[in-house]
């Protein structure tokens, strides 16, 4: 099987798997970050969600082979602390409620934010469409994603 | 009274106590259900011989309380509420609580189950006594200290003040309390005095749920643990005949692929409620995407025995419904009688497909088999069930087996039937390694127990402006709706009422859904209401509110609801939601229901866009007695009407020649982000014991959005998911 060198969370990670395997397990099983979540396998649900180049983008789509040039930020890496403003939104509001989805969400925020500081309503609702809550905790997640978008500015 | 240091066993039995030897007390007591993630017990149990036990309090010499929690978290906020309720009667401060989850208790199978809506009910007041008795014993033994009598001591925020104005902080206590006697009849607190039941207090998993730190079932792993795959028949009624693996083993990191079922096929004999029961096919490999990606080159040969499609379900219950076989529930008054002289008579059907789980964790278990122990760890609502079956199938004894329970993905009724931890169990005990066990989405959508296709037909006598007359038939696919539902609103309301259920046995499993049976019925009983209203010429709120009151004060012992609570709880919602007033283009349904001992009544807008109908805000009015953690509970019911507008909505599951339709979120519909309204709840305020609020708020949802969609387009729905229906209607083009 070919190795891989990864750059995730500014560090370099050497990985040997096969060519088509999905960063998502690379992550989960060769990496032991299981902060990113399976939940589809088709790009449906956005619990994979990661940051490639500071884009969300679905980690279960993503073959390893094609992520050498690139900068892979997850869950694990989106802040040293805990502090980024948006996980802080997340808890000053209590939003999870089984909370598997929840570092997915938290991903696509944080990548919708940095891109759109100072977003409406219907752009929040739009952003976060792609990502799943089988608890259904829609209303406090854009609640927090503007709170967050408060903290940012 | 003044202590005395005697002996540290209780006489009550409910309770016990020991010295730490790395410092500190522990306290076992029974949690009534009872699980562990990353936190490891202070002391190994057996030695302490604790074993009557399954929940810990370990108070350190620094004063801090770390609570051992069994009870299992699915999402429904336990893991927070129950230890608040311990930390309020010891009365320490919630800062220096820490809570982590205990293990299973395999030597006494206690009630350990996450379901129904029960935790928090029917642990309320063994978790105030035992934090309350815990308080004691500390108060009594700083008295032996100061030699003073323990009744003129108080305790508050982890101090004891003796009437000298001295002090003696919880840590300072905790080895002389562990020694002394369990008190009996201690007090308890006034409910004015809360200070932390009724504070919001965050879910104690916060911090690693967003920093991603691993928590849940899929999340686990150890030393030398391999993965499996396993295939189950594509369709509901086949029987595995042969497999060839020849190119399954070509795949990268495949290890072997095995035939099994042995013990599954000896364990459905004893016990039913699992999927597919037949051999299986596990494809083992060292990682999931090889053992999924093994699993797809996999050839396999299947036989049929018995497939069924949707339009056999639908056929098969409209049967019962036309005919003569049922079982009847309750029965008032004479129905025949009111429906011979009624003024008029409604009947309408009502229809619900099944329903798949789909919680965002996909099934998934670890199960390490050697000789001498069954180690299981993951996700489960019904560990101590499933320990029995393994020690009946395995030849084992409960000690042998060792169930540490993780937080769950989601349950909604799914992770009560543990199909995924037997399969485990046998696949390890077979490969004699530590195996986990994960299910793709596809196998999750396509081997579930679903919620059962039902239909309702209610028929209505109205006779002088009033309903006389009330008759409900249910059919359903395997199982009819649970005893007390008969006994739910309007039963008591209408002089001549009869229930009847009638069931079609199907080889697709089926199972408890969030809220079951009330997920659907509240949706057809209140949109049924809502065209009597329309008939009777009065507002659907007056009609049910008149009818609340002849149940007030019934002697009906088998009633479940309270007719005042109902009516407190719709009086303030119409006032809530401005009912009757809202602005222009807005239109209004309405729906209350009472299940799980909990009274919810909500009203939800509805906009037109275009013609179409947009859910824009719902306001939900719960009575669930004290409040314990109010950001938890308005969290359970905001997901629970947002839950149940989704799946009247969209989600849509049918059957043919066996084979699932839908086994993706590509074709399968879960509400997301732009169809949700705001939700907004309230509660009313009561001294009443808590209730349950992980399903309550879902069963009145579909009704209101149903009734609202009407008021705006003048059209009754009658079947989910409403979308089919709108369509049909070409109101969505």
């Amino acid at each position: 099987m070919p190795n891989y060198t990864l750059h995730i969370n500014g560090q370099e990670k050497s990985v040997t798997a096969d060519a088509d395997t999905p960063l998502l397990w690379i992550l989960r099983d060769e990496l032991n970050m299981v902060g990113t979540k399976f939940g589809c396998g088709i790009a449906q649900c956005g619990a994979c969600t990661v940051h490639i180049d500071g884009v969300a983008t679905k980690s279960c789509q993503m073959q390893v082979s094609i992520l050498d040039d690139v900068k892979i930020t997850t869950i694990e890496g989106l802040s040293d602390d805990g502090k980024h403003p948006v996980q802080e939104a997340w808890k000053e509001i209590d939003v999870p409620q089984c909370g598997y989805c929840q570092s997915g969400q938290i991903m696509t925020a944080s990548a919708f934010l940095a891109e759109n500081k100072n977003p409406t309503t219907e752009e929040i609702r739009e952003a976060m469409h792609g990502n799943i809550c089988r608890c259904a905790s829609y209303n406090r997640i854009e609640k927090a994603v503007k709170i967050a978008a408060e903290k940012l500015s | 009274m003044k202590s005395q240091i005697n002996t540290n066993f209780s006489r009550r039995n409910f309770l016990k106590t020991s010295v730490l030897a790395s410092g500190g007390m522990l306290i076992g007591f029974n949690f009534l259900t009872a699980c562990k993630a990353e936190a490891k017990m202070p002391v190994d149990i057996a030695s302490l011989n604790f074993n009557d036990f399954n929940a810990f309090i370990k108070i350190s010499d620094e004063g801090y309380v770390t609570i051992f929690s069994p009870n299992p978290e699915i999402g429904q906020g336990v893991k927070t509420s129950m230890p608040m309720i311990i930390a309020e009667e010891l009365d320490v401060e919630w800062d220096k609580v820490n809570v982590a989850q205990a293990p299973l208790d395999t030597k006494k199978y206690s009630r350990q189950v996450a379901g129904g809506s029960q935790s928090i009910r029917q642990g309320w007041e063994a978790l105030r006594q035992t934090g309350a008795t815990a308080k004691q014993m500390l108060i009594n033994a700083a008295a032996v200290k100061w030699n003073v009598d323990a009744s003129t001591c108080t305790a508050s925020k982890g101090v004891i003040t003796n009437v000298n104005g001295d002090t003696l902080g919880y840590g300072d206590v905790v080895k002389e309390a562990a020694g002394l006697e369990v008190p009996e009849n201690v007090k308890l607190k006034d409910v004015k005095d809360f200070t932390i039941i009724g504070k919001d207090v965050i879910n104690v998993d916060i911090d690693k749920i967003i920093t991603g730190k691993p928590l849940f079932g899929l999340d686990y792993k150890s030393e030398g643990m391999v993965y499996a795959s396993v295939v189950r028949p594509p369709s509901f009624g086949k029987k595995l005949k042969s497999f060839d693996a020849t190119k399954a083993k070509q795949v990268n990191g495949v290890l072997d692929v095995i035939r099994f079922g042995e013990k599954l096929k000896a364990i459905e004999k004893q016990a039913s409620g699992f999927t597919r029961i037949t051999d299986k096919v596990a494809v083992i490999a060292t990682n999931t995407w090889a053992a999924m990606k093994g699993k797809k080159a996999l050839i396999i040969e299947w036989e049929d025995e018995k497939l069924e499609s949707t339009q056999d379900h639908d056929k098969n219950l409209t049967d019962i419904l036309d005919g003569k076989n049922f079982n009847t529930r309750r029965e008032d008054g004479n129905v025949k009688k009111a429906f011979a002289s009624a003024d008029k008579v409604i009947e309408r059907t009502y229809h619900s497909p099944f329903l798949p789980h789909n919680c965002m964790e996909p099934m998934n278990f670890y199960a390490d088999v050697t000789a001498d122990k069954i180690h299981l760890v993951g996700p489960t609502q019904t560990p101590q069930w499933a320990a029995g079956l393994i020690a009946a199938a395995y030849k084992v004894k409960p000690e042998q087996i060792n169930i540490e329970m993780t937080r769950m993905g989601g349950g909604f009724g799914r992770r009560l039937y543990n199909d995924f931890l037997l399969e485990a169990t046998e696949v390890s005990s077979v490969i004699k390694k530590p195996v986990k066990v994960v299910f793709s989405r596809e196998d999750d959508m396509t081997a579930g127990t679903y919620r059962p296709a039902i239909k309702y037909r209610i028929k209505a006598a109205l006779k002088d402006g009033k309903v006389t007359g009330y008759h409900l038939k249910e059919a359903a696919i395997n199982s009819n709706m649970y005893g007390l539902i008969p006994n739910f609103f309007p039963a008591g309301c209408i002089p001549n009422y009869k229930v009847d259920t009638g069931n079609y046995k199907s080889n697709i499993t089926t199972g408890a859904w969030r809220a079951p049976y009330t997920n659907f019925l509240a949706f057809a009983e209140q949109s049924f209401f809502s065209e009597l209203a329309q008939e009777l010429n009065i507002d659907h709120t007056d009609l049910i509110l008149e009818l609340l009151q002849n149940v007030k004060g019934t002697s009906d012992k088998r009633i479940q609801y309270s007719g005042q609570r109902m009516e407190d709880t719709i009086k303030l919602v119409k006032q809530k939601a401005n009912w009757g007033n809202a602005s222009n283009g807005v239109y209004q349904g309405f729906a209350a229901y009472y299940s799980h001992n909990t009274h919810v009544a909500e009203v939800a807008e509805v906009v037109l866009k275009d013609g179409y109908p947009i859910i824009k805000k719902v306001t939900a009015v719960v009575d669930c007695g004290i409040l314990v953690n109010p950001t938890g509970a308005k969290n359970q019911v905001e997901g629970g009407v947002l839950d149940g507008i989704g799946h009247a909505m969209y989600s849509d599951f049918s059957f043919k020649d066996g084979k699932p339709d839908f086994k993706n979120f590509d074709k399968y519909r879960l509400i997301r982000m732009q169809e949700t309204p705001k939700v907004d709840v309230h509660f009313v305020q009561n001294d009443k014991k808590p209730t349950g609020l992980g399903e309550p708020g879902l069963p009145p949802a579909g009704g209101a959005i149903a009734n609202a969609i009407h008021a705006a387009l003048g059209k009754r729905l009658y079947s989910q998911p409403f979308v089919n229906e709108l369509k049909k209607s070409s109101v969505l083009g």
